[in-house]
């Protein structure tokens, strides 16, 4: 599941990274999530409870409810691409 | 003399009694005993587990397989590098049991994945009888010096505990089906849902469900009567999301205080009782509430409570011995008590326990960092998750070194938030760090509240 990069989808991408700052009251700018670095560990350092913060903040948002199915709880929270891969994808506003 | 008292590997005494609940369906005692069996034939040596199964099931399987194999389980606080290392000073004959290749990172640790294909069902297992006196598992807590402490648990009080809670819930007499929100292999998941499916009567939903969606589709693939096993924070999050939930019959939640407000939405929302549970490492759960009633805690069955100066002990019924509790408690009545907060310094965030001069230990026992401190602020949200500052001199290393090396060492729920470098750490004349100074600096932070 890839995303073609376009002009929407680098506005969703710095769309969600304002979300995730915001959200989690991080120190950096949104502009310094890069799209494809983990948001987890090494990473960003989130862990699953902010998760769950941000899942909340974007099911409201975009208009859907996350879902781990059989999935691994976070896969959709692999880095700030994969989440916005997720919201092209299921969104409903 | 009479043999050592024993009791059963369950409390269910029927073999088709539902003791878990899977994707497929219910799970029966005798499949459970079946799957036992089939698995403790598997372990290799070593009297040691560590049991790293995210399924609740094979979780359950991976413990009473210990049990009747004679194996130990350890219960750690996280799975850290260095608590794993820790971990194999205490007991350097500790294999892993995980369901999943991603967790069994632990170079060196031998490592049995979980079987792949169910054990035949078909021949009648005998309940296993386990010893009152048997050592289950050791439950580390954080120490003062930076070594993990452990605690034995046995079978006896483990059982007793469960059938008290039990008692108090009503689950002896409802059988509720479990769905929780926590893992089994940290205290409270295992005594409200491992050991609630094992002796309470309660048959325990294998999945650890995670997004409020998910926990409504494990709540709708299990029968009524249901029980929901929470945190305060898990459950304001399912609350926000505003969906539709299927009908829950009770509600439990623990690891930190919950808020009037949210107890009352809950049980306006689910129309359902919800009660708190109070407990430590040391004691099991000792005592519960229902949270919209009263703010007074109950203690269970023959559990008491007596001061000392400043210090709270349990002891009786299934409490071990005479336990010091770490919690500031108001004695009402020979049954109720308030709580009024932790002591200092005991850190407890989303469920996981450690203390300040722990992460202190930690922090400036890494290469390259003169002095340090962490600080828990002041609580901002009720049902919401704070987290730690951490003030640091470490004029060699970066902000992400350190907190690379911080990761080896601790759990991530308490890397610190902000971490502020500084020249020096405002140390008074002896050499102490005063609380106020620590909130002063963080005040002064941009980032800051």
């Amino acid at each position: 599941m890839t995303q073609v990069p376009t002009p929407d989808f680098d506005a969703l991408l710095a769309e969600v990274a304002e979300i995730i700052v915001s959200a989690l009251n991080l120190e950096m700018t949104p502009a310094e999530i890069a799209p494809d670095a983990p948001l987890f560990g090494e990473g960003l350092g989130l862990d699953s409870i902010d998760i769950l913060e941000v899942a909340l903040v974007v099911s409201k948002r975009y208009g859907f409810q996350l879902k781990a199915d059989n999935e691994d709880n976070v896969k959709i929270f692999t880095s700030l691409r994969t989440l916005a891969t997720h919201i092209v994808a299921q969104r409903t506003k | 003399m009479d043999d050592a008292p024993s009791y059963p590997l369950t409390s269910h005494g029927d073999p088709a009694a539902i003791i878990a609940w899977r994707r497929e369906g219910p799970v029966s005692v005798a499949r459970f005993l079946a799957d036992v069996r089939q698995l403790a034939a598997r372990f290799p040596a070593g009297g040691h587990l560590l049991n790293l199964c995210q399924d609740r099931y094979r979780f359950m399987v991976g413990l009473a397989a210990g049990l009747v194999a004679g194996r130990i389980s350890l219960l750690p606080s996280s799975h850290t590098p260095e608590t794993v290392r820790q971990l194999l000073a205490f007991a350097p004959d500790t294999f892993c049991l995980h369901d999943d290749a991603n967790d069994a990172p632990l170079a060196g640790l031998p490592c049995l994945p979980y079987p792949a294909t169910p054990a035949v069902d078909g021949e009648r297992i005998d309940m296993p009888q386990i010893a009152a006196d048997r050592t289950v598992a050791y439950v580390f807590t954080s120490g003062s010096t930076g070594t993990p402490v452990p605690h034995a648990k046995h079978w006896g009080a483990l059982v007793r505990n469960a059938w008290a809670e039990a008692e108090r819930l009503g689950t002896d007499r409802l059988g509720h089906a479990l769905v929780g929100t926590v893992p089994g292999q940290h205290m409270y998941g295992f005594e409200s849902t491992v050991l609630l499916a094992l002796h309470g009567n309660c048959a325990a939903w294998s999945g650890r469900p995670f997004y409020p969606a998910d926990i409504a589709a494990a709540l709708a693939a299990v029968p009524r009567p249901r029980l929901l096993v929470t945190t305060p924070f898990h459950l304001r999050a399912l609350l926000d999301a505003g969906i539709d939930l299927p009908p829950v019959d009770q509600l439990l939640s623990a690891t930190a205080p919950l808020s009037q407000a949210l107890a009352r939405e809950a049980e306006a929302r689910c129309a359902a009782p919800l009660h708190e549970i109070y407990g430590c490492t040391e004691t099991g759960q000792i005592a519960s509430r229902r949270t919209t009633a009263s703010p007074r805690w109950q203690l269970l069955r023959d559990v008491t409570l007596e001061q000392a100066v400043e210090t709270t002990f349990a002891s009786g019924g299934h409490v071990e011995g005479r336990v010091a509790l770490a919690d500031v408690i108001e004695l009402i009545d020979g049954e109720h008590f308030l709580l009024h907060g932790r002591s200092a310094d005991l850190i407890n965030i989303a469920g996981k326990r450690t203390s300040l001069a722990y992460l202190n230990h930690q922090l400036t026992a890494i290469a390259g960092v003169a002095d340090g401190a962490f600080l828990m602020p002041d609580d901002e949200a009720p049902d919401g998750v704070t987290r730690l500052a951490a003030f640091v001199v470490a004029p060699t290393l970066t902000p992400r070194e350190l907190l690379a090396a911080l990761r080896q060492r601790i759990d991530p729920i308490f890397l610190p938030r902000p971490l502020l470098f500084l020249d020096r750490l405002p140390r008074n004349t002896t050499g102490k760090l005063p609380r106020s100074a620590l909130q002063a600096l963080l005040a002064q932070h941009p980032g800051a509240r």
